[in-house]
């Protein structure tokens, strides 16, 4: 079985935390958890064991699970959305006291099963793995005390998530049919076309669908704007960022099939470009500032099409970098968000009004979050089309680069309207939400934007990992 | 040539970084001061500039490997076409932050650090020789104009600094795409390296379409200047200045640094198209200008005419024409800018910048008149001023290249003189309802007149300076673009010679 501890030092240490929380979970209702005070400093101590541990390379449990600069690349990227998910949520006022633990539990274990998924190479551990980061999720969705959306939004998501689920499942058995194995090292080596396999197309169709479900990409996207409008800000930070790094970590993976040109390249293009402009479109037309999130990561699912489509190195690379500044910018758009409705309510883009006197750190961080999500530079989000846009461009998707800028465009109106409302309409509305300023508040929000605004002037570091990361998939 | 710093990267750093500073200063007065003597000092940086030497090669180069792997580099150089948009930006901020003193009451450093921002990224533009770190700072400058116009603005700024950014972005995005095509096609992101390139005409022609997009949105060229006059009316005073004395000339400069060296095939393909369109400018903004009774839009609808000019200037591709364009381009930015920091002082006074509310200033403002006459001589032409020379020579290379384009040209300059005449025999010697209390010119107000006054006569009577220091680029600019169109020519008409010889040679074949 091979087995060796050294080399998941990452997962297991995140595995550790899941077992202390169900601990504490078990614990007399009476006893104060404290777990607000000590998590933190974990999660912390994750993103840390996870960057030590960056060099692990190695195949375990008969081949189905790797180390690789992919997989840690990625295991790094989901210890820091951690942290920062837990950082954010530790101060949640629609959080029930008794259910702190039980809450951060989940979180932990859906992590963990990111971690899972991104070092797994063969479909039915990615099965696993995606499940297993899914129910936590199911559970952690409805967490939202007095409010019935939350109970409405979990309904949704596990309603969409078991269609999905089973989909995924069906076309698994597809692909085993028509490939006979499950190994994507070995399916690698097999025709992908329609002409010669229509059953493995179809089959590897359904079963991108459930990483398409995670991924919010068109047609797979109803549950999203629900979803973060329905579950607590805090949820929805999480929901909106980690698991669609689980979701990219496995397309990734399985683009090393797709060659450009095949049919199932042209499908996976052209729902990029659907989910792109339907997601602008729609965001368009919300107040809600959730739901302009949700949207526009339809969007950014469509964006990260380019990178998979493109067949080289440079285009995974350009892929999982972008994933990351996604989750990034996310991270310190839901940050401000959940430090401005500091009473835990859902942020209408009137309540942003003003900001920047009453919180000019959140104001100033939000900005630089709303831009970064456009794409302008100086920020990580511009490089990140950047690397997609030239990775994609003349391997035959041309339109879609094009439709990609194009609908930066008509991105730019709603994005800019959280900065408008922010900097330029002066009249706070009566009954609006008072914003955190407390220092935790205003250092978090600081530092998540200085992130944005490094990575985007120094991308070099972090791009060398990735490419290395691709250049070692498709050797 | 050492100067002990990197002249280029410290005019871009330095504002940045006196920017930062804004956030632990505090007082108004003291903000106001901080950026007066920042702008002063990014003008002292900018002194190893004077060695400039007169010939066409790129000076104070300074080259980074930015991104290796995507040969992304931080390079930064001055030629004859960007110097002297680099000294124009430099004397412009501190203009801005003069006109702004009493102008601008409410969240001061916020209005310095745009300011400061603004000039960072404006500098970036007219120095990098790297197609996306111009990319770079051409999107950055967004930011700070965007927020001058929505914060500061008129009433009406929402829609305006809305349709100011939409109209802008979605231009520059197809930009972005040139940008990578041009990686693709030439193997490198390097501005001069890519100057030596021949690309396919159907390459270039797609490109320049791409490119001419944005640049003619920023001109902005009819019929894509509708967000303009809005951004302008709803501006402050500053933000008016900037706008007109440097943002609009990053749209010439982009046709001049990008259209014309790597597209030269396409540029001289749709040359009657862009001249066409420039004469309509002219026509089109001088007529409108005729017809506005607010003095700020009516400057707006002018800049319109004069930008034509440019435009026009540029794709004549004769050595008098691009003269003139990049005269005009230094000039328009002298001298616009001059008017809308005197609409400024009289809007300080009167709260109105209808024509009809600012009527008979000669007999109570004397000062505020004859700086007003003067632009105003400038800005249509006068023999003596700036605008005189950089017209006289579009005139010229206008007639050089026809005689019909050097004929429709000509309503544009008498529109010119027309509309300014009005206004400015309507703002002398109107009757006066309110004037009487107001008081004439402060003398920081003088300052921030004068200066730009001085620069009208100096360029006017002495333009050949200016002249020796454009001349060696703009030579080897058309040098180049002459001998590389007809290369990129002979490359698209081989195809064509080929099957016409072997046509010929079954016909004659097909006759033995």
């Amino acid at each position: 079985m091979n087995f060796s501890p050294t080399l998941v030092v990452p997962e297991l240490f995140q595995f550790m935390l899941v077992m202390a929380l169900f601990i504490q979970s078990l614990g007399n209702r009476d006893w104060e958890p404290h777990v607000e005070k000590w998590l933190p400093l974990f999660a912390g101590l994750g993103f840390f064991v996870s960057i030590v541990s960056f060099k692990a390379s190695g195949v375990m449990f008969y081949g189905v699970y790797k180390l690789d600069m992919l997989s840690q690349f990625f295991k790094i990227a989901i210890a820091a959305g951690f942290f920062v998910a837990v950082l954010n949520a530790t101060r949640q006022p629609t959080l029930a006291g008794e259910k702190r633990s039980d809450y951060y539990m989940f979180l932990a274990l859906s992590a963990w099963g990111l971690m899972l998924l991104s070092s797994a190479t063969e479909l039915f551990t990615i099965y696993l793995a995606l499940e297993l980061s899914s129910y936590s999720l199911y559970t952690l969705i409805p967490l939202r005390a007095t409010d019935k959306r939350a109970a409405e939004a979990g309904i949704k998501y596990i309603l969409f998530g078991a269609v999905a689920t089973a989909l995924a499942l069906y076309g698994l058995s597809y692909v085993l049919a028509a490939q006979h194995t499950t190994y994507i090292a070995e399916l690698a080596g097999k025709s992908w076309a329609w002409a010669d396999s229509p059953m493995a197309v179809i089959g590897l169709s359904l079963f991108l669908a459930g990483m398409f479900y995670k991924l919010a990409l068109f047609p797979f996207h109803f549950w999203c704007p629900d979803v973060y409008q329905g579950a607590s800000n805090e949820t929805a930070a999480f929901v909106a960022t980690l698991p669609k790094l689980g979701a990219v970590v496995v397309l990734v993976r399985l683009a090393t099939l797709l060659k450009p040109g095949l049919e199932i390249t042209t499908t996976l293009a052209w729902l990029g470009a659907i989910s792109m402009t339907f997601g602008n479109f729609c965001a368009l037309a919300q107040r809600d500032v959730k739901r302009i999130l949700g949207f526009s990561s339809v969007a950014h699912a469509g964006y990260v099409m380019l990178g998979l489509v493109a067949g080289t190195a440079q285009g995974l690379a350009a892929a999982a970098f972008y994933s990351l500044a996604y989750v990034i910018m996310n991270l310190l758009a839901f940050w401000v968000v959940s430090r401005v409705a500091s009473d835990g309510r859902n942020l209408m883009l009137d309540d942003l009004n003003g900001l920047y006197k009453r919180a000019p750190a959140l104001a100033f961080s939000l900005g630089v979050g709303a831009f970064a999500l456009v794409g302008l530079p100086p920020t990580v989000g511009f490089i990140g089309k950047f690397f997609l846009i030239t990775a994609a461009w003349d391997h035959g998707y041309n339109w879609l680069v094009i439709t990609l800028a194009v609908n930066s465009a008509f991105a730019i109106y709603y994005y800019l309207s959280l900065v408008r409302h922010a900097y330029t309409e002066e009249t706070v509305l009566e009954g609006s939400a008072a914003p955190d300023t407390s220092v935790f508040s205003v250092v978090g929000a600081g530092l998540l934007a200085a992130v944005v605004l490094v990575l985007g002037l120094i991308p070099s570091p972090v791009f060398e990992f990735a490419i290395a990361a691709g250049e070692g998939l498709l050797k | 040539m050492d100067y002990g710093y990197p002249v280029l990267s410290s005019l871009v750093v330095f504002p940045l970084l006196a920017a930062a500073g804004l956030f632990i200063i505090r007082g108004e007065t003291v903000v106001r001061g901080y950026t007066l003597a920042a702008s002063i000092f990014e003008i002292i940086l900018a002194i190893p500039l004077a060695n400039y030497t007169f010939n066409a090669d790129f000076q104070f180069v300074e080259r980074i490997s930015w991104v290796s792997r995507w040969g992304l580099e931080y390079h930064l150089a001055v030629d004859g076409i960007s110097i002297l948009m680099i000294w124009l930006t430099l004397f412009t901020l501190p203009l801005c932050v003069l006109c702004s003193w009493t102008y601008i009451s409410k969240r001061i450093k916020e209005f310095h650090f745009c300011l400061l921002f603004m000039t960072a990224a404006c500098v970036g533009v007219f120095t990098a020789m790297d197609l996306v770190l111009f990319y770079v700072f051409w999107e950055a400058m967004l930011i700070p104009m965007y927020l001058l116009i929505a914060v500061w603005g008129g009433d009406d700024r929402k829609y305006a600094s809305i349709k100011f950014f939409l109209y802008t972005l979605a231009g520059s995005t197809l930009l972005l795409v040139a940008i990578v095509a041009f990686r693709i096609e030439g193997g490198t992101f390097s501005i001069p390296a890519l100057m030596q390139q021949t690309f396919s005409f159907r390459f270039q022609f797609w490109c320049f379409l791409a490119m001419a997009l944005a640049f003619a949105i920023k001109v902005p060229m009819f019929p894509f200047h509708t967000w303009l006059p809005a951004a302008h009316v709803q501006a402050p005073s500053a933000g008016s200045v900037i706008l007109a004395a440097i943002l609009l000339k990053m749209g010439t400069y982009g046709f001049l640094r990008f259209c014309l060296p790597l597209t030269p095939a396409a540029s001289e393909y749709f040359a009657p198209m862009m001249i066409a369109i420039s004469i309509a400018s002219i026509l089109y903004g001088g007529a409108v200008a005729l017809g506005q009774s607010d003095i700020k839009k009516l400057i707006a609808y002018s800049s319109v005419g004069h930008m034509g000019f440019v435009t026009l200037g540029i794709f004549l591709f004769n050595q008098r024409g691009v003269e003139g364009a990049l005269f005009q381009m230094l000039n328009h930015g002298i001298v616009t800018g001059g008017l809308f920091m005197m609409i400024g002082t009289v809007y300080e006074r009167s709260h109105s910048r209808d024509i009809g509310k600012n009527l008979g200033l000669g007999k109570y403002m004397p000062a505020f008149m004859f700086f007003w006459g003067l632009y105003s001589l400038a800005s249509f032409g006068f023999p003596g001023t700036n605008g005189f020379v950089g017209e006289a020579l579009v005139f010229i290379g206008a007639f050089q290249h026809s005689l019909l384009v050097g004929f429709l040209i000509v309503p544009g300059a008498l529109l010119a003189a027309a509309y300014m005449f009005r206004v400015g025999l309507k703002l002398a010697w109107g009757e006066p309802s309110s004037a009487k209390s107001w008081r004439d010119l402060r003398s920081r107000e003088w300052i921030y007149l004068l200066i730009p006054a001085v620069l009208v006569f100096y360029i006017g009577l002495a333009p050949g300076v200016f002249l020796k220091m454009i001349d060696p680029s703009i030579e080897k600019l058309l040098a180049d673009y002459h001998s590389r169109k007809q290369v990129a020519q002979v490359q698209t008409e081989q195809p064509m010679q080929t099957a016409a010889r072997e046509l010929m040679n079954g016909i004659v074949e097909a006759k033995n």
